[in-house]
């Protein structure tokens, strides 16, 4: 996969009139106290998108429902389209069959894009961990994750801790030295 | 242009659609490959096995003890009724009798997470059709239940409280009072949910007529639980072949004649109030008496064969255990309602469209987990 | 009918059918693989038996001999049980049996399924294909004698 995407770049370079900056959204260009701006306007919208594949899918529904209510902290726009979302929560068990599906989901997403592992499985294979032959072990063999919150399945609160954790790394980012975190993942670096 | 002079002649031609894996009306991971005309569906060919676990091959090199925690993450929403299956199929091979405490309270929180299981889908339900609000209102009461799970159990979701043998613990002192308390609300709000979806006139035209299983192909299906009781069959494993504390309650069986995916819905309200029923009977007579009976650590089972039904939210759910004598089985067999649900789909949603399909499988009720095992 | 009953009656009917022990939770009859459809027609349209509902079928690896067949039967009407086995040649290369899917129609998903994870070939099934593994899968992961070195970790 690796491979293909570097091809791709090249071709793009060739027949595009324009400059490519790499990564970040323009963050290159802006930097210093407009990152606070950026930061803050990023990591208080995050609209995620729902990828929930078994148990742990019900948990992430309390979380969005009546008692939890995550909108209080600027979650709820959830989106069933990757294009339009900028954080994938993973709840549940990734098989062999759906990684590919949840690799081509958060290549569609635009930059930045974060990644939130809910629950055991996505963790590391969970209960799944010995003598299954067609589990995942652990989100992270598939795509790079920022925050990963324990439990089979987790709290709602431990989902809200998690997501309030990935503000704060928001919050840190300097976006002039920002990377797409895709990048030489596949090489494993 | 008028409705007549539409060219009713043109040429038009079939060509697929994928719905899934990732789709939000999917319940899950479902993938299902459509062959449409337009919006009309002549085809529905399920594609399944993106959360195939494995759990049946798991299951032959776990002990009996190790697989009853498996049975949790099979179909979530009833994982105390799955929990049971494989205790009453362990308990029934070594012919160990549990004390009646321990039915009772079984039969309780079974119907516990029945209704849990059904105002889950009641919630999911509406906002498959549109309505948002009916989500949030079943999921304020479905909080009170995993309240009671987790002070109870230690957990909200996955229970684990059945072992082989009788239950993990005993309950708390304040386990029936915070039963009757929920269940005094519930009965009050459940006029809510019929006055918010069932007597909506939008929602009603969504699904009157949509999705029609005949009494004959639900059978020939192996259709179970409330769809196939939505066609009028009696198949309630807990009438027909009772467990734990169901024959000592008294429960009507919810039968509605006409198949539609507005019966299935009805079969499903009605079917909370007979749970609540059946906890007003129990929840004051628990008896008292000791919560397990002492178990060898190492379980074994005699040579042979096994199967148990119980009836999950979902209909019938099967074990079905070959045994040769050691800590774990030969062979472990799950048969779970939501795959011979599933395999009716295509019959009946051809000729409907692509809407009313979503509105389909909210009536059949999937559980993907539970489907691929 | 009553488990003799139905013992007797059958018996009566089919030669060659081999019952299980007394023991057994429900009867258990062992048909020879060339009767199963004949069998299995036997079951859903005699009046007295009227078994109409597959509830179970489960595919066995009898390891190191052959494969076999479980179907759960169930008669809606009188609430009578019967399990029926069926097994195939050698493990190694005369895997097929015949397909009970256009009978049971439930048996059609089912019989998809034991192909896909046991590797039974059911003959004359229309659209016999993998269910829930990729097709470019190798093997069937509920053979007892699967290897599956990259993704499994044996415990
Ligand atoms: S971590 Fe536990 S609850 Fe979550 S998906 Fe895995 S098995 Fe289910």
């Amino acid at each position: 996969m690796g491979v293909e995407k570097d091809i791709k770049k090249e071709v793009l370079k060739d027949d595009f009139p324009g400059q490519v900056i790499p990564g970040g959204n323009g963050g290159n260009i802006v930097v210093g106290v407009l990152d606070k701006i950026i930061n803050w306007g990023r990591s208080n919208s995050l609209w995620p998108l729902y990828f929930g594949t078994s148990c742990c899918a019900i948990e992430m529904m309390q979380t969005g429902a009546a008692r939890h209510d995550w909108s209080r902290f600027g979650f709820e726009v959830a989106r069933p389209t990757p294009r339009q979302a900028d954080v994938i929560v993973i709840a549940g068990t990734i098989t062999n069959k759906m990684a590919p599906a949840l690799r081509k989901l958060y290549d569609q997403m635009a930059e930045p894009k974060y990644v939130v592992a809910m629950g055991a499985c996505a963790i590391s294979g969970g209960p799944f961990y010995y003598n299954s032959y067609s589990v995942v072990r652990g989100a992270d063999h598939v795509i790079p994750v920022d925050v990963y919150v324990p439990g089979c399945p987790p709290r709602p609160e431990s989902l809200l801790d998690a997501m309030i954790k990935l503000q704060k790394k928001i919050r840190s980012t300097k976006n002039s030295e920002r990377k797409n975190p895709i990048d030489g993942f596949d090489e494993g670096k | 242009m008028t409705t007549t002079d539409v060219n009713t002649n043109l040429k038009t031609q079939e060509y697929l659609i994928n719905m899934g894996p990732q789709h939000p009306a999917a319940h899950g991971v479902l993938r299902l490959i459509l062959t449409v005309d337009g919006e009309i569906i002549h085809k529905v060919d399920p594609d399944l096995g993106y959360i195939h676990r494995s759990i049946e091959k798991m299951c032959e090199r776990d002990t009996y003890k190790q697989i009853v925690h498996l049975t949790d993450r099979l179909d979530y929403l009833s994982s105390h009724i799955n929990n049971e299956a494989v205790c009453l199929a362990v308990e029934n091979a070594l012919g160990i009798e549990v004390p009646d405490r321990v039915k009772y309270i079984r039969t309780i929180m079974a119907e516990l997470t029945r209704l849990a299981s059904h105002q889950l889908w009641w919630g999911v339900m509406g906002m498959d059709i549109g309505a948002l609000t009916a989500f949030m209102y079943a999921f304020r009461d479905r909080e009170m239940i995993n309240d009671i799970m987790e002070e109870t159990v230690g957990a909200r979701l996955t229970m684990n409280y059945n072992i082989p043998g009788g239950l993990m613990f005993d309950i708390h002192p304040g386990f029936q009072k915070k039963v009757k308390d929920f269940i005094k609300h519930f009965r009050k709000a459940l006029p809510e949910y019929n006055t918010l979806l069932s007597d909506n006139i939008i929602f009603k035209k969504r699904l009157q007529g949509i999705g029609y299983i005949s009494k004959e192909d639900a059978i020939a299906y192996g259709v179970s639980g409330p769809s196939a009781r939505g066609s009028g069959i009696s198949c309630d494993v807990r009438k027909i072949h009772p467990y734990s504390a169901y024959d000592k309650v008294e429960f009507n069986e919810i039968l509605i004649e006409g198949g539609d995916s507005y019966d299935r819905y009805m079969v499903r309200m009605k079917e909370m109030e007979e749970s609540m029923n059946i906890i007003d009977q129990l929840i004051d007579n628990i008896p008292e008496g000791d919560f397990q009976v002492k178990t060898p650590a190492l379980i074994k089972l005699p040579k042979g064969e096994y199967y148990q039904k119980v009836e999950t939210a979902r209909g019938e759910l099967g074990v079905f255990i070959i045994s040769d004598g050691k800590k774990s089985p030969y062979r472990f067999k799950f048969r779970s309602p939501g795959f011979s649900n599933l395999s009716i789909l295509d019959k009946i949603s051809r000729g409907h469209k692509i809407a009313d399909l979503v509105a389909i499988m909210s009536s059949l009720d999937f559980v993907i987990p539970d489907i691929d095992r | 009918m009553t488990r003799t009953e139905l013992q007797s009656f059958l018996t009566s009917k089919v030669e060659g059918l081999e019952f299980g022990e007394e023991t057994t939770q429900y009867l258990t009859v062992t048909v020879p693989r060339e009767k199963l459809r004949d069998f299995m027609f036997l079951l859903k349209d005699t009046e007295e038996l009227a078994f109409d509902y597959m509830f179970s079928l489960t595919a066995v690896d009898w390891f190191p001999k052959y494969l076999g067949v479980v179907y759960h039967l169930e008669s809606t009407k009188y609430r009578h049980i019967l399990v029926v086995h069926v097994n195939t040649g050698n493990r190694e290369d005369d895997i097929s049996v015949d397909t009970v899917s256009d009978i049971y129609p439930t048996a059609h998903f089912h019989e998809r399924e034991a192909y896909d994870l046991m590797g039974i070939v059911f003959e004359g099934h229309s659209d016999l294909r993998r269910l829930f593994l990729t097709d470019d899968w190798v093997g069937h992961p509920l053979r007892k004698d699967y290897v599956d070195e990259a993704n499994m970790i044996v415990k």
